[in-house]
């Protein structure tokens, strides 16, 4: 029972990852993101990691790929772009991909234990037992960098509406007047 | 897993779909009665008696309606979206508990499908896969009106889902535990052997934020916005017809029970009540009397409250829900800090 369950949630995760990267039409290619995501999440449930399930789907399928699809929707991409000035990237792809294929065989073989680990293992107080604990130090350093990344993403978004470097006068003798008009307005909302 | 077990999952799903089903159906014609009587006019009071059968009348008349796709819809998705909306909505109730355990013919019977020691997350991933449906709708449509209704409502869920969750972090910190029968269970001491331990009375400010925050999750009034029909037509669903309208319609009432059935796990003690400990089979009534009385005020509020406009919809969510739910997660924590 659980075989066949497996044989068909991984068959079908393959085929969706591999429609990912053949699918022409970027919002399927999205969709088969999602359904690869929800294969996997349902490969954990059976791993006895329900947490990590739960959390693989609200964070990567409720979350980001929303992001995802929202972005490939407002763009209205419907036709893969070719463009010619990316052709060399292709000669990247080999080496890139046989590293990556000896990384995921070297860690393969360094699997010895093939059996699956207790409920103990994938619950919430175990994951933050060893986040608050053992992992504080990595954890934390994420955390930092993702708050990094928000902001650097609001900076980067802010640059692109400054005003050209003809109006800079105006705008520093404008920007003079606003702080004004801006602290008085606050106490106003206030 | 042995037969016996099958055998009661498959019970157990095909009684909760039922259930789940016809409560959709009463809950329609209960909003146009109560709609009515809000709006001292009559209601639906013709198909059998007090209306009674008019959910039926509607369910016939939705197949025999004709099924439109537009020409220049993506047809795949557009055929995608209400089931992607109806699924994940429906599939919550596989982890919502309605009740402790029964004795039945020598087997113990839990009042739920399955038991996850994560439910609550469960029940949050399967609610946040729900806002594909309706921006896929939008999409797919290929019409301004949809793609305006499906943009609103990806930005709105995503919005008050912050809130919603933070909401929850309250009970989850008083019980211990992601479980959703755990949570319950905790509820169900007394204090001074009288008072019962439910959330709601150390934790009413999470709970306003929880019921808030709900209710702009399953687009309700004041926050239905992505239909809001006075500017959208019907916002996402407006090209939709026949059953895919349908189920985009059994998708929202269904995630208006489940978002009722949650507040009332959550901060209402769930299936605890006077004598349950005693006669467990009064759990299941408790808490369907609790879930009525959320619908009941979803209801009301539709027949009460305007419609938010966007820009205090947003407003509201980022600049005031989020920060009081940020501090309310401070407090409780606190609080918990300090009774325990």
């Amino acid at each position: 029972m659980e075989k066949v369950l497996f044989l068909i949630l991984a068959g079908i995760s393959v085929a969706a990852a591999i429609n990912v990267i053949f699918q022409r039409n970027t919002l399927y290619s999205a969709f088969s993101l999602i359904a690869v995501f929800g294969c996997l999440a349902a490969l954990y449930v059976m791993l006895q990691a329900q947490l990590i399930a739960a959390l693989q789907i609200i964070v990567y399928a409720g979350a980001i790929m929303v992001l995802f699809v929202f972005v490939i929707m407002l763009l209205n991409i419907r036709q893969e772009e070719e463009q010619k000035d990316r052709y060399h990237l292709y000669y990247l792809s080999l080496p890139i991909g046989v590293l990556l294929a000896l990384e995921v065989y070297y860690g393969l073989s360094n699997i010895q234990d093939v059996s699956v680990p207790g409920a103990a293992v994938g619950n919430a107080e175990s994951l933050g037992q060893g986040l608050f604990s053992t992992y504080l130090l990595p954890f934390e350093v994420t955390s930092i960098l993702i708050l990094l990344a928000i902001v650097g993403a609001v900076v980067l978004a802010r640059k692109e509406r400054d005003i050209p470097l003809e109006m800079l006068d105006a705008l520093e003798a404008e920007q003079a007047k606003n702080k004004q008009s801006g602290k008085s307005e606050g106490k106003e909302n206030n | 897993m042995t037969l016996e077990m099958f055998v009661e999952w498959a019970i157990k799903m095909a009684v909760i779909f039922f259930l789940v089903l016809t409560a959709d159906a009463y809950v329609v014609l209960l909003e146009r009665r109560l709609l009515g009587f809000i709006q001292m006019r009559l209601g639906p009071n013709r198909v059998g008696p007090f209306g009674l059968l008019q959910p039926l009348a509607d369910g016939l008349k939705f197949i025999f309606k004709e099924d439109i796709v537009p020409l220049e819809a993506d047809k795949v998705l557009y055929v995608l979206a209400p089931m992607i909306a109806l699924v994940p909505a429906l599939m919550t109730f596989s982890v919502i508990p309605f009740g402790d355990k029964i004795t039945l013919f020598g087997r113990e019977i839990h009042f739920h499908i399955t038991s996850v020691n994560v439910g609550l997350l469960v029940v949050f991933a399967l609610t946040s896969l729900g806002v594909y449906g309706v921006a896929l709708a939008g999409w797919s449509s290929n019409s301004k009106y949809s793609l305006m209704g499906g943009l609103r409502s990806s930005a709105q869920m995503i919005s008050y889902e912050l809130a919603l969750t933070l909401s929850v972090i309250g009970p989850v910190l008083f019980a211990g535990s992601l479980d959703l029968v755990e949570i319950v269970k905790y509820q169900t001491d007394r204090w001074f052997g009288i008072i019962p331990k439910w959330n709601i009375f150390l934790q009413p400010i999470g709970f306003l934020i929880f019921l808030t925050a709900a209710i702009a999750e399953t687009n309700r009034v004041p926050f239905d916005l992505p239909e809001a029909e006075t500017e959208l037509v019907a916002g996402f669903h407006t090209e939709y017809s026949s059953m895919k309208f349908a189920m985009f319609f059994i998708a929202e009432y269904t995630n208006m029970i489940t978002a009722s059935a949650m507040a009332s796990l959550l901060y209402l003690g769930g299936w605890d009540g006077p004598g349950v400990s005693s006669f467990p089979i009064l759990g299941p009534i408790y808490f369907a009397l609790k879930v009525f009385f959320f619908l009941f005020l979803y209801i009301w509020l539709r027949g009460t409250l305007p419609r938010f406009r966007y820009d205090q919809l947003m407003k509201f969510g980022w600049k005031f829900l989020i920060p009081v739910a940020l501090a309310n997660v401070v407090f409780v924590a606190l609080l918990a800090l300090l009774l325990f």
